[in-house]
């Protein structure tokens, strides 16, 4: 019996090590795939025979889902030999389980991978995405898109940089991190929607001054108080200095403008111009929130006027936040959804190609307005809503002045808990603006470091 | 109570050399016992795949730098001296820490408690009472997580009686309370308390019902009051319960994660981060593959040590 244990033990100990001698560094398997772009690129969908194509997105919400799945019913008419496989998950979940599928062996044709350094410059680092020059060479998708558009969805060699460089993918719908607001309770308050800060800060006084509360806000999830402070920064800093902040290129979270931004934040929240214990409330349940009347104004994203226009009709207002100066051109947050990317093991390039062409096509921005989206290019339909006719005109003159900024979570792979977090306790009134803004110039150091 | 068994069988494996090898000897050497060996083979071949194998690969893992994409490299041990040296996942150890008082420590007194003043007095309908309590261990973290986000919540049951204690004169004590950085943490922990007590409970109150009545009678008539008579009789009879107890409800405490996600995912800030939520945080949202892994091997061996010193503790060294 000893000598069996012993036997037994020794036999465990050699299988263990031959275990971890067999198993190789994780992630150095031999399959890494090519990232280099195909030789010659077809454009005739037709000649490729019957083809399958996997096709990964995130547009699980109300019009958004309406929207892809008119396209994709319009494409496979188009091409009867394609036959698209669509697996759609929220916003958050594909971002987990884009990560798996990628590295695994057969990952999908087409996927939306979002931008910034945690997922679309890691995914290039790793030669998981293809760039879409040669085909954009073929389609024109960068004489079709503004500059600015392309140039976020682009990445440089090795995922070093974001903001330039090859192009990864291509987007469907833009966004923008504007201003909601109630109108009637504005009338009510006598107040015209704020064309300066100081407006906004006097109508911000005066509806606290009537019990009312002035900024609807949740912030469990720490990107909400992400996107108001981008807000408020692109409010008191240059877009350019913002821009090259976020992309790595220049400038520091601790300069002087981007310490007043939260120094701003601070102060509405010590005011108490937020929805009690804004960081007890779930993100998704500030619009709901908001649309039963707990709430003047709400920072938010167009991706939730469907919803509010369905449960506010014309009672709810659109605008951009106001300008550093009076007069001067609006930046604000925002940019495209997320872009249509092409995986660099798809078994079918020159149809996965196609397909972005198709869903990023003229055609493709009608149904996006007809569908109740705001498409990233000027549409020939007109929206006939009156929430998305303001936020078109928003959007046009956001693209007219080129006052987009990126979003500042783009900025590092961990920024969301380096920031985020130092942000709620900026708002639990337990950090000062200086404290926050140094957390993040840390973390941004640290990750600048290791790229 | 499958966990309860499998502690039990654990244990009487551990005494049970002498007997098998006295049987061993009977028969010729090297005969018919390797075919037992077939008879576990199945179950050893799921342990190996979906619970050996991925251990040792997360330990391996655990010693390089990887994003979970690209190729990793080597990092040595600098992903365990992380765990000491980044701010975060120290505090999310410290938060463990606090969370077992609340997890273990708690749910055992308050079921001793119970017990107690159970063992002294006939109770009908105990079977019912035990039922309520224990249903909180038998519904999924996850609908617990939810209800108690909502008993929590800005107008939540919790805030309403507050109110209701604030209109009586009291200074106004309602708040979000998972939100709040002083009292998510403890929030958190009272629900891990109101889970752990049904568990804690049972056990108790099935070892109770083992004590002899004469041993009560005696102290009795020894002079021995209710405290007396629970620290010299019942507790000590109960060493062995004490001991399951604490080991589930402090392992449950190690790797509780569902719970964090659902209720608070960590926040606000880092205030409820526990290394359970960073081993999946870490390599599944901010891409530190390594780190993750590393945390999950300690946690590993933080559950062993644990489990092992907590029998010495209270069943004696002879256990």
């Amino acid at each position: 019996m000893p000598t069996f244990m012993r036997r037994g033990t020794v036999a465990a100990a050699a299988a263990l090590l031959t275990a971890f001698a067999a198993a190789c560094a994780p992630g150095s398997s031999d399959d890494k795939p090519e990232s280099k772009a195909p030789a010659a690129v077809s454009t005739d969908v037709a000649k490729a025979g019957n083809v399958t194509l996997t096709v990964w997105d995130q547009e699980v919400q109300g019009g958004q889902k309406k929207q892809i799945e008119e396209l994709n019913k319009r494409f496979q008419a188009k091409y009867p030999n394609v036959k698209i496989n669509r697996v759609s998950r929220s916003f958050s979940d594909l971002q987990k389980t884009l990560r798996l599928a990628l590295s695994g062996s057969n990952p999908p044709d087409v996927v939306e991978a979002n931008q910034g350094y945690a997922s679309m410059a890691q995914f290039v680092k790793a030669g998981m995405l293809l760039p879409l020059d040669s085909y954009d060479q073929a389609y024109g998708w960068k004489k079709r898109y503004p500059k600015g558009l392309t140039d976020l969805n682009s990445v440089t060699d090795g995922g070093k940089l974001i903001g330039q460089g090859k192009l990864y993918g291509v987007s469907l719908n833009g966004e923008i991190v504007g201003l909601f607001y109630n109108k009637e309770k504005l009338a009510k308050l006598g107040i015209q929607p704020p064309k300066t800060w100081d407006e906004f800060e006097q109508a911000l006084a005066a509806a606290k001054g009537k019990n009312e509360i002035p900024i609807a806000f949740g912030n469990v999830e720490k990107l909400p108080a992400m996107q108001l402070y981008g807000i408020v920064q692109d409010g008191v800093n240059n877009k350019e200095a913002v821009r090259n902040l976020v992309f790595g290129s220049g400038g520091s979270w601790t300069d002087g403008p981007n310490v007043q931004a939260a120094q701003r934040l601070g102060d509405w929240a010590k005011k108490g111009y937020f929805t009690k214990d804004a960081n007890s409330i779930k993100w998704d349940d500030t619009p709901v929130n908001f649309a039963k009347g707990d709430g003047v104004f709400l920072f938010g994203g167009t991706w939730w006027a469907p919803d509010l226009a369905d449960k506010m009709k014309d009672k709810v207002g659109f605008m951009l936040p106001p300008a550093p100066q009076a007069g001067a051109p609006t930046a604000t947050m925002g940019g495209e959804s997320l872009p249509w990317s092409i995986t660099s093991k798809s078994k079918n390039p020159d149809v996965a190609a196609a397909y972005i062409n198709f869903i990023t096509s003229p055609e493709a921005m009608d149904v996006s307005v007809e569908t109740g989206n705001l498409p990233a290019l000027a549409a020939a339909k007109q929206p006939d809503q009156p929430l998305q006719k303001e936020i078109t005109a928003a959007w046009g003159e956001l693209s007219k002045n080129d006052g987009i900024t990126p979003y500042i979570d783009y900025a590092t792979p961990t920024f969301t808990d380096a920031f985020g977090g130092p942000l709620q306790e900026l708002i639990a009134g337990r950090k000062s603006a200086d404290e926050v803004m140094k957390a993040a110039q840390d973390d941004y150091d640290a990750f600048q470091k290791k790229k | 109570m499958t966990t309860v068994a499998r502690h039990k069988t654990r244990k009487s494996g551990g005494e049970a050399p002498a007997p098998r090898q006295a049987r061993v000897e009977s028969r010729p050497p090297g005969e018919p016992r390797r075919i037992g060996w077939l008879y576990v083979l199945p179950a050893l071949l799921v342990y190996g795949a979906f619970l050996l194998w991925p251990l040792v690969r997360g330990a391996q893992f655990s010693l390089y730098d990887w994003d979970g994409l690209g190729t990793a490299t080597w990092a040595g041990a600098s992903n365990y001296t992380a765990i000491w040296s980044d701010p975060v996942l120290r505090g999310a150890f410290g938060h463990l820490l606090v969370l077992i008082v609340f997890y273990a420590v708690l749910p055992c007194c308050i079921a001793f408690l119970l017990v107690a003043v159970m063992s002294r007095s006939k109770i009908h309908g105990l079977a019912f009472f035990r039922t309520v309590l224990f249903l909180p261990q038998v519904v999924a973290m996850v609908a617990v997580a939810v209800a108690w986000r909502w008993v929590y919540s800005a107008d939540g049951p919790v805030n309403t009686v507050l109110g209701w204690v604030h209109a009586l004169g009291l200074p106004d004590w309602r708040r979000g309370w998972l939100g709040d950085f002083t009292f998510a943490l403890p929030a958190v922990g009272i629900v891990g308390t109101w889970v752990g007590i049904g568990l804690a409970m049972v056990l108790f109150l099935a070892g109770v019902q083992r004590i002899p009545r004469e041993l009560y009678e005696a102290a009795r008539i020894d002079g021995a009051g209710a405290v007396r008579e629970f620290f010299a009789v019942t507790l000590p009879a109960l060493r062995r319960e004490l001991a399951v107890a604490l080991t589930l409800t402090t392992i449950m405490a190690i790797r509780n994660f569902d719970l964090i996600y659902n209720a608070t995912e960590g926040g606000p800030g880092d205030a409820t981060k526990v290394p359970a939520y960073e081993v999946y945080n870490r390599t599944f949202n901010t891409g530190e593959v390594g780190l993750g892994c590393a945390v999950g091997v300690t946690l590993a061996v933080l559950a062993f040590v644990v489990t092992a010193g907590i029998r010495r503790l209270v069943e004696g060294k002879d256990a």
